[in-house]
């Protein structure tokens, strides 16, 4: 089988999570989850919470982001994500008490709640928690 | 004239506290490495941010996108917030004063132009300062400087944002200490919305692009974005500016506690040598009258 390699790059604002030749990236686009290959044509999309999957030479390995921006170019892929955890360094409990305090806010319904920030923060906790157990 | 044995407290007690200022120095100076790496390594980002918004800007039609797209839409300005960043804490020079300076300038420039102002605070001195004389403040954020985190800056644009979107707001201002260097900071004052038109960047290279959703949702997206680094650089160069001017501080105050005891350390001789020139010249005149 023909070995195709192509450049990835994923940040955050904070730090570089990932960079280096892979063969393949999935990731959460905004209208489903999405396949890069070699040679893929220039593209951009937006992504969603979720996991992006990285293929290096071994088995895959796994992110779990809060949504960003994904380019495609000739010269190689970029991955901009607010936020970015490798499937293995998610504090499984610290996710946990994010994902209940989530519920229980959204339970409780104060007047003060700022629901749209409290469902995304429940979504992320979610997600965390679905990709450490993934992995 | 004080007694050597107040002067000695003095000195005694004026060491103690030069030995805290300088622990604090330290620990604004770790600190302060730390803030300036964090703000490199924003960098990268920012810029590849910076990059793919023009690739997009350079494929649509400006002139029609930008007029309706709601967080470039100017008006009138009838209702203004500023977001105030200051630290949390003291001891570092005028750093927090120089920012509730100018937010309280800018506050009236706008309520002489007939404009109400709505603040949010960030870092407790602003919170405390505005609170306390009562203006009308949407929202605060305390002791996020510690442990700095994007999604704080993520929060912020949040709520002003939608503030706009559904124009109870008509501009939004930051004010902030920008960071220059260690040794300067100056206060800036910023306009985060309207936002400024961004330049399109590259050519007929990326005609060839595919969107997902469409250009117009994608743009939306990538404006939030570019807001949320702004926010996110406001926070970052205001906690390296803080640190620097708390080490500044730090040091001056470490520097007139070492003059000051230099100060007192003369006194202090020149009293013992007062004391012990009494002390024989008592003895002598004492053994005097005995031969007498």
């Amino acid at each position: 089988m023909l070995n195709r390699s192509f450049h990835l790059e994923i940040r955050t604002p904070e730090k570089l999570i990932f960079e280096g030749d892979v063969t393949s990236v999935n990731a959460p686009g905004i209208e489903g989850n999405f396949q890069i290959l070699y040679g893929h044509i220039p593209f951009l999309t937006a992504l969603d919470v979720g996991e992006i999957r990285v293929q290096e030479s071994g088995t895959p390995r796994s992110i779990a982001t809060s949504g960003g921006v994904f380019e495609v170019l000739r010269t190689g892929v970029t991955a901009l994500v607010e936020t970015a955890e490798w499937a293995s360094d998610i504090d499984v409990s610290r996710a946990e008490s994010a994902f209940e305090r989530a519920q229980e806010q959204l339970a409780a319904d104060a007047p003060d709640l700022n629901r749209p920030r409290a469902e995304a923060a429940l979504a992320r906790a979610q997600n965390r928690l679905k990709v450490a157990s993934n992995s | 004239m004080a007694t050597l044995r107040e002067i000695r407290r003095r000195i005694a007690s004026i060491k103690n506290i030069e030995q805290v200022t300088d622990a604090m120095r330290v620990v604004a100076a770790a600190r302060l490495r730390r803030a300036q790496e964090n703000i490199t390594a924003t960098r990268p980002y920012a810029d590849k941010l910076n990059t793919i918004l023009g690739h997009l800007i350079s494929q649509m039609d400006v002139e029609e996108q930008a007029l309706t797209h709601p967080l470039l839409e100017e008006r009138e300005v009838k209702h203004a917030c500023i977001i105030s960043v200051s630290g949390d804490r003291g001891l570092c020079g005028s750093f927090n004063s120089n920012v509730i300076r100018t937010t309280t300038e800018r506050i009236q420039h706008y309520e002489e132009s007939g404009a109400d102002v709505t603040l949010i605070c960030i870092g407790r001195r602003t919170q405390e300062h505005f609170d306390r004389r009562g203006y009308d403040i949407t929202d605060s954020y305390i002791n996020i400087f510690r442990q700095l985190e994007f999604q704080t800056a993520v929060d912020v644009v949040h709520e002003f944002e939608h503030l706009y979107i559904d124009k109870q707001i008509d501009k939004v201002e930051v004010i902030y200490n920008n960071f220059k260097s260690a040794i300067l900071q100056t206060v800036l004052v910023e306009q985060l919305l309207p936002l400024e038109p961004i330049e399109p960047e590259g050519d007929t290279l990326f005609l060839d692009y595919t969107y997902e959703p469409g250009q117009v949702e994608l743009f939306e997206m990538l404006l939030g974005k570019h807001l949320n680094m702004q926010m996110w650089k406001v926070l970052l160069d205001s906690n390296a500016a803080e640190q620097a001017a708390r080490m500044a501080a730090m040091e001056n105050a470490t520097q007139k506690a070492k003059e000051l005891i230099d100060e007192l350390v003369l006194q202090r001789n020149r009293a013992r040598q007062t004391q012990i020139t009494t002390e024989i010249s008592e003895i002598v005149s004492g053994a005097a009258a005995l031969e007498g």
